[in-house]
């Protein structure tokens, strides 16, 4: 099946994706998607559980590679490169397209140790420079002005969504361009949700999301794409206004009107 | 963490809003302006104003739909954005309103002028005032000022009636203003219309910031339920 794909110009793609598809053994888990990620936009992808958004999600930088038996077939491109190349270099796709999980994980370090954590991986040692990259890192995600004073205490202390937030600023340290969010606020409250929605809606100016979720309320909120997928298929794709106002398929209507699923 | 960008988009809605409220203020009284100074030539230069007014309606109407399914709000959010609706449409009609006035203008230019006329001026300027302060109600959020608006309205229709029986008498015994005392009619019509709209507007405002409706009585009967409980 061919989704519906509204607006989308070619010359603005950070990703894009051509008839891929992917397999879990022989369970054929995404059946032919093709859709773009745009520049400093956000872009959700929503469906019923088990339709294969967070399958898509993990392609994007091939942590679908680390479960046994799984295959992909078609193109992923970042900056017009396909990620699946043999030549790739998967250790730097995934600092170029880093993840967020749906429960924070933020190591049992201290709060600075978990921000600078890459770039010692990486080999910064310089105590300024990482010093440096860890107050914008932070100031990023919003948590410098909270947690500049206590940067040597334990990131688990923190309450959950500071704990998200800690997972971002990690993130922002290695400075990806892609980041991609597998139901970053599942596990997190309504407030602690909006400040996570709100932080995305301002770390797009300077970074491409695609996040993935099950609310999708929390779609039309916050994104500027959606994809509706069911059954590892792609239904609909485009502009999230358009889709939430008036989706082009039924399926697309059924489900964003409670109908389905 | 300033305000939500859902705040700074119902701003953005506001100002829009309040934008399309002065472009409408400003065809009324150029509209009626042309009534009191006999100005033939302004019915082009009003239907440009009012395809402007046109536009921005169908933009504002877009936003609010976008705002409502994009953010689901709740309670006074809603009540705004429902009320926004309402108030983007009623204003876009007192837009055509004023188009018919300027339109009425040019041909009342073109006959000799009328004593009876003197009450229009008067009953315009009724209107005109219900507009001014049903807005500044909506804007300031200003609830009584709306009230007070509304409590204007049966003055308006009073003169209305007036001008009417005033003019038919005039018709009958002065064949040859027929044409004339129909187009005073049709004004003292659309300023009954503007003033109608003007009390819509009011009601919302109310809606909006209180959460009560009165239109229709409502209030009135809700409260009388109450008494005889």
């Amino acid at each position: 099946m061919t989704g519906t794909h509204h607006g989308i110009v070619a010359s603005s793609n950070k990703v894009e994706i051509r008839s891929l598809d992917f397999f879990y053994g022989k369970f054929h888990a995404l059946k032919s998607v093709t859709m773009s990620v745009q520049r400093n936009m956000i872009t959700a992808l929503i469906g019923p559980s088990g339709c294969g958004k967070s399958t898509l999600l993990r392609c994007l930088n091939r942590m679908n590679d680390l479960i046994p038996g799984a295959s992909a077939k078609g193109e992923v491109l970042l900056d017009g490169s396909d990620i699946y190349d043999p030549s790739i270099e998967v250790a730097e796709l995934r600092k170029r397209v880093g993840m967020v999980f749906q429960r924070p994980n933020p190591f049992p370090l201290s709060i600075f140790s978990n921000v600078v954590y890459g770039l010692k991986v990486a080999g910064v040692r310089n105590a300024a420079r990482l010093a440096e990259v860890a107050e914008q890192s932070l100031r990023a995600a919003w948590l410098w002005d909270l947690l500049k004073d206590k940067l040597d205490h334990s990131a688990l202390e923190l309450p959950m969504d500071q704990q998200q937030r800690l997972c971002v600023a990690r993130l922002l340290a290695v400075q990806p361009e892609v980041i991609l969010m597998d139901e970053p606020c599942s596990a997190l409250d309504p407030i602690a949700t909006m400040k996570i929605e709100e932080l995305m809606l301002e770390l797009k100016k300077n970074y491409t999301i695609v996040i993935v979720t099950h609310n999708m309320q929390q779609a039309a909120r916050v994104s500027d794409l959606t994809g509706y997928m069911l059954l590892g298929e792609m239904i609909e794709f485009g502009d999230t206004n358009s889709l939430f106002t008036k989706p082009s398929k039924k399926l697309t209507e059924d489900y964003i009107t409670g109908k389905y699923g | 963490m300033d305000k939500r960008h859902f705040d700074v988009e119902l701003d953005q809605l506001r100002e829009k809003l309040v934008m399309m409220a002065s472009k409408v203020e400003n065809l009324i009284n150029y509209s009626i302006e042309a009534i009191r100074k006999r100005d033939a030539t302004v019915a082009e230069a009003a239907l440009a104003m009012d395809k402007e007014i046109d536009r921005m309606e169908i933009e504002i109407e877009e936003a609010a739909i976008s705002l409502m399914a994009r953010h689901q709000p709740a309670a006074g959010d809603l009540r705004f954005l429902v009320g926004a609706i309402k108030i983007n449409n009623d204003l876009e009609r007192i837009g055509d309103h004023g188009v018919n006035i300027a339109q009425s203008a040019a041909l009342l230019a073109s006959v000799p002028e009328i004593k009876v006329l003197a009450d229009i001026p008067w009953m315009a300027g009724l209107a005109v005032s219900m507009l001014k302060d049903s807005l500044d109600s909506f804007i300031s959020g200003d609830p009584e000022k709306a009230r007070e608006v509304c409590s204007r309205d049966d003055q308006v229709d009073e003169l209305k009636d007036q001008i009417l029986r005033v003019v038919l008498t005039f018709m009958m015994e002065n064949p040859n203003f027929i044409s004339g005392g129909m187009t005073l009619i049709l004004v003292a019509r659309n300023l009954e219309r503007i003033a109608d709209l003007a009390t819509d507007i009011s009601e919302e405002a109310i809606y909006i910031y209180q959460g009560k409706v009165i239109k229709h009585g409502a209030e009135k009967q809700s409260e009388e339920g109450s008494v005889n409980r």
